[in-house]
């Protein structure tokens, strides 16, 4: 029997998949219609002093036929008063008294911290998220992303938050810092109750050659904005394992966040140590209906694994991500084509050729367009299997017997790592090189 | 299979032959383009014959550079917008995508090319440019695809050039051989009116070449002279009958076509006999005039036709019904055709032989001959030892097309005996070449 409700941080909600704080719950029209659809929490729209937007908000980078492969936007916190807000949120939590609604909140000052924290508590909120991460337009009034950068400030305003509040603090990161560790570290020593990220990230996402100003553009201008959907996820699953390994962050659970879109997605996240994720560019791009596929297919994998809960998964990837230095080095791999499949593109060839280490040939017999791999050459770095079109066409065949391991951190603490410029004990010395003047024969 | 109801009106004969590879809108050109692998050493580059380079064009389709894409068509073909829909495809370039291998559809090139080359002849925007003059002048005979190209190549290359047309349009077969359902005459039309438009060679209409006199006037006036004639009206069959009212080449048929549309009158009954892909065509069209019956005959077996096998497909899918190994021996009728009398053929030892003791008559209307067309060597006995062997079809250099007479360069059908508008389209380019480095020497 798989059970997918979950307890994140003293907040319940009947499944993990929320909505992130962000245009699809900017009322509670959408929220109601979004916990109709399925999903089992929503963070609203930041609370504030309402904003004033400006018009022409979002930009995409589009790859190939993927429209919105990566998003941004420079839209604010909310711009409709408090009372409006809070008497929705009352409204939902009635007809959804079992899902979690937390409430996003962006103020200045102690008092107005204190005031609405009292505000949404009233209005039934289940918990709040601090946003310390809006990259765009609040962090230029000292909010956002300003606090997430500086983690003293940041868990001065926990620790302010914390004292006034009686629902579970979420506190949400912003990735634009060098060691998101920082303000995960302050936001924990803060007291904050669980930790989200990732909010979006600075960027510009294109220039419009005509106007010469950056998209989205306002009246002949444009300004940063913060990039979000697909394209960041590698990015926020790095910074969710840093907080899922750190041995103080990881005492409080992590909502994960950034380009979730499947359900694929999903389990990589719990697989990192996420116990909630949110969920905003995909819904975005095609509503709230995503979370059937992203619930079946989470279903699916628990129960092709045999998992009672995300509880029994979450993490599981985590012993997996080491450091570079405990890698085996004996490790070996070497690409093989199957020549049935193969369709004769040769782009496995041009790209070992121009692109890693010239490790695969084409035949000398014009008609045969299938390529070779010279095995004495391969180092097993993937490329050809990564560029070749064919689902399992390229394969990487593990060549050592695995008797052998030994890694960078052993060697060094052998003394047997290269130490001169030209030392014999280079990885690469004796691997086959062309000598530069051959390239001008092809 | 479909039923053509005579067309009586052009919306109709439009509905009826309507476009097998219609125009793309960008959005489909920028889904489809993006499915491209761009492969190393493209096989579709391979099996262009004019190499043009497609996967570069189909990326700069892709990131909006129709105009990029466009001159990388025009620099290897300079009928690129024709081509792209006349070209047979499936046996070239879409034929060589390596997703074929896949079992996934290949990308559709030509009508990618398409999509380019229309976007930017409809732009009007200026892409080519004239060679500072050479001083030295091209005379062309034949405005068809091969001395459309070699005109243009050129013009390129400094030359001034006038091409002498035996009829009032220009571009040959694109206009008056090529099926109607492939392309539309304002679309070939457009074509060359953007290229002279920009590259500025004269064309000089309703002007036969058919005279020594001629031929010696161009010889003094111009530095070399290019034959792109191609070829010429459809041969006699040398059949008992073969005179009477409603018997017609197949090339002459497709031209009133194409000049008429609907309201050329197509009887009840139509006879094709050949197996190329010129009868598949005049078949078709007949079936899509709304011939009530039209019978595709040929003397050989289904796999030993000449057509290609799409060519085919597309006769039979527009209603066409065909007879193998059957070999007309008369035509009948009193004045009028009625009806073609064939013989049963079969294959004996290598040989197909007509056994005349199973003879039998199909009715019909019209009897359409697609069994070749002639070639055009009265004219090549005016031009001194031109060498045109003995089946009329001048011989010329691989790589400069300049005939056995220095003076004198060839493409085109003229050359291959009756090939595709991109073959032509490449030995024109190569011929201006040709001309230009023998006048260079």
């Amino acid at each position: 029997m798989i059970d997918l409700s979950i307890n994140f941080g003293g907040i319940k909600s009947p499944n993990p998949f929320w909505l992130a704080s962000a245009p699809p719950t900017n009322s509670g029209y959408q929220v109601m219609k979004a916990f109709d659809a399925g999903w089992g929490g929503a963070v609203w729209k930041t609370l504030g002093v309402p904003v004033i937007n400006v018009s022409s908000r979002y930009g995409s980078v589009d790859y190939r036929n993927t429209r919105m492969m990566g998003f941004n936007n420079i839209e604010l916190i909310t711009d409709r008063p408090l009372a409006d807000n809070l008497r929705e949120i009352e409204e939902v939590k009635k007809y959804f008294p079992d899902h979690a609604i937390i409430a996003s909140l962006m103020v200045e000052s102690r008092t107005e911290w204190e005031q609405i924290i009292k505000d949404v508590e009233n209005a039934g909120a289940d918990g709040i998220e601090l946003n310390f991460g809006c990259p765009h337009g609040m962090c230029e009034r000292g909010m956002g992303s300003a606090v997430g950068q500086e983690p003293k400030v940041l868990k001065t305003i926990v620790e302010w938050v914390k004292e006034a509040a009686n629902i579970p603090v979420i506190t949400k990161l912003s990735p634009n810092i060098s060691h998101i560790t920082d303000p995960g570290l302050a936001a924990v020593q803060g007291g904050t109750d669980s930790i989200s990220l990732i909010n979006t990230m600075k960027s510009i996402i294109g220039i419009d050659l005509d106007s010469y100003a950056p998209y989205p553009i306002v009246d002949g201008k444009g300004s940063n904005g913060g990039y979000c959907g697909p394209a960041v996820k590698p990015i926020a699953m790095h910074m969710l394992k840093d907080l899922a390994q750190h041995p103080e962050i990881s005492k409080v659970p992590i909502s994960g966040i950034g380009g979730i879109e499947t359900w694929r997605d999903v389990v990589e996240f719990i697989l990192l140590g996420a116990t909630s994720v949110q969920v905003c560019t995909a819904v975005m791009h095609y509503g709230f209906g995503i979370v059937r596929e992203m619930e079946a297919g989470l279903r699916q994998f628990m129960e092709e694994k045999g998992y009672g809960t995300i509880y029994d998964f979450a993490g599981k990837a985590l012993p997996n991500v080491t450091e570079w230095k405990h890698l085996n080095l004996k490790y070996k791999v070497i690409a093989e084509i199957n020549a049935d499949k193969c369709i004769g593109c040769e782009l496995c060839y041009i790209s070992c050729e121009d692109g890693a280490h010239q490790a695969i040939a084409l035949s000398d017999d014009v008609t045969n367009r299938i390529p070779i791999i010279i095995e004495e050459n391969c180092v097993g770095c993937n490329l050809c299997s990564l560029v070749c079109p064919v689902e399992d066409c390229i394969t990487m065949i593990k060549t050592d017997d695995g008797t052998e391991h030994i890694t960078w951190n052993e060697r060094t603490l052998n003394d047997d790592i290269p130490t001169t410029f030209d030392d014999d004990r280079a990885g690469g010395k004796g691997h086959f090189v062309p000598k530069p003047t051959d390239a001008l024969k092809k | 299979m479909a039923e053509y109801k005579p067309p009586t009106t052009e919306a109709e004969f439009k509905k009826n032959f309507k476009q097998k590879k219609p125009l793309m809108n960008a959005t489909e050109a920028f889904y489809e383009s993006s499915r491209c692998l761009f492969c190393y050493d493209a096989p579709c580059i391979k099996a262009c014959p004019t190499q043009i380079d497609i996967p570069l064009f189909i990326k700069q389709i892709h990131t909006d550079n129709v105009t990029g894409a466009s001159k990388t068509i025009f620099d290897s073909n300079w009928l690129g917008n024709v081509c792209g829909v006349v070209c047979p495809t499936g046996v070239l370039c879409e034929g060589a995508c390596v997703y074929n291998h896949q079992d996934v559809p290949p990308i559709q090139i030509g009508r990618l090319q398409n999509f380019a080359t229309n976007k930017t002849i409809n732009s009007e925007k200026n892409i080519f440019k004239v060679g500072d003059s050479n001083g030295k002048k091209i005379a062309i005979i034949g405005a068809g695809p091969a001395g459309i190209a070699c005109a243009c190549e050129a013009r390129t290359l400094g030359f001034e050039v006038d091409i002498y047309e035996a009829k009032e349009l220009p571009s040959g077969l694109n206009v008056h051989g090529v099926a109607p359902y492939k392309i539309t005459n304002e679309e070939v039309l457009k074509e060359v009116e953007y290229l002279q438009k920009q590259l500025k060679f004269s064309i000089i209409y309703n002007t036969s070449i058919a005279s020594k006199e001629q031929l010696k006037q161009l010889e003094n006036d111009y530095d070399a002279i290019f034959l792109g004639v191609g070829l010429g009206k459809t041969r006699e069959l040398r059949l008992e009958g073969e005179d009477k009212e409603g018997v017609i080449g197949a090339v002459e048929f497709i031209e009133e076509l194409r000049m008429k549309h609907h309201k050329l009158v197509v009887p009840k009954r139509v006879v094709v006999i050949g197996g190329g892909n010129t009868a598949m065509d005049a078949a078709s069209e007949s079936a899509r005039m709304g011939a009530r019956k039209t019978v595709l005959t040929y003397r050989n077996s289904k796999d030993n036709m000449g057509a290609y096998g799409f060519e085919y497909d597309l006769a039979i899918s527009a209603g066409v019904d065909s007879l193998f190994n059957v070999t007309p021996i008369a035509i009948v009728g009193n004045g009028k055709v009625e009806g073609v009398k064939f013989a049963k053929t079969e294959m004996i030892d290598g040989n197909l032989q007509t056994n005349m003791k199973n003879v039998f008559v199909v009715r019909c209307d019209l009897v359409i001959k697609a069994t070749g067309q002639a070639k055009q060597g009265h004219l090549y006995d005016l031009i001194d030892n031109l060498d045109a062997g003995n089946n009329a079809i001048i011989k010329v250099n691989d790589e400069t097309f300049q005939t056995s007479n220095p003076k004198y360069f060839a493409g085109g059908d003229a050359i291959n005996g009756g090939s595709e508008v991109v073959n032509a389209a490449y030995d024109g380019k190569m011929a201006a070449q040709g001309i230009h480095s023998w006048l260079n020497k």
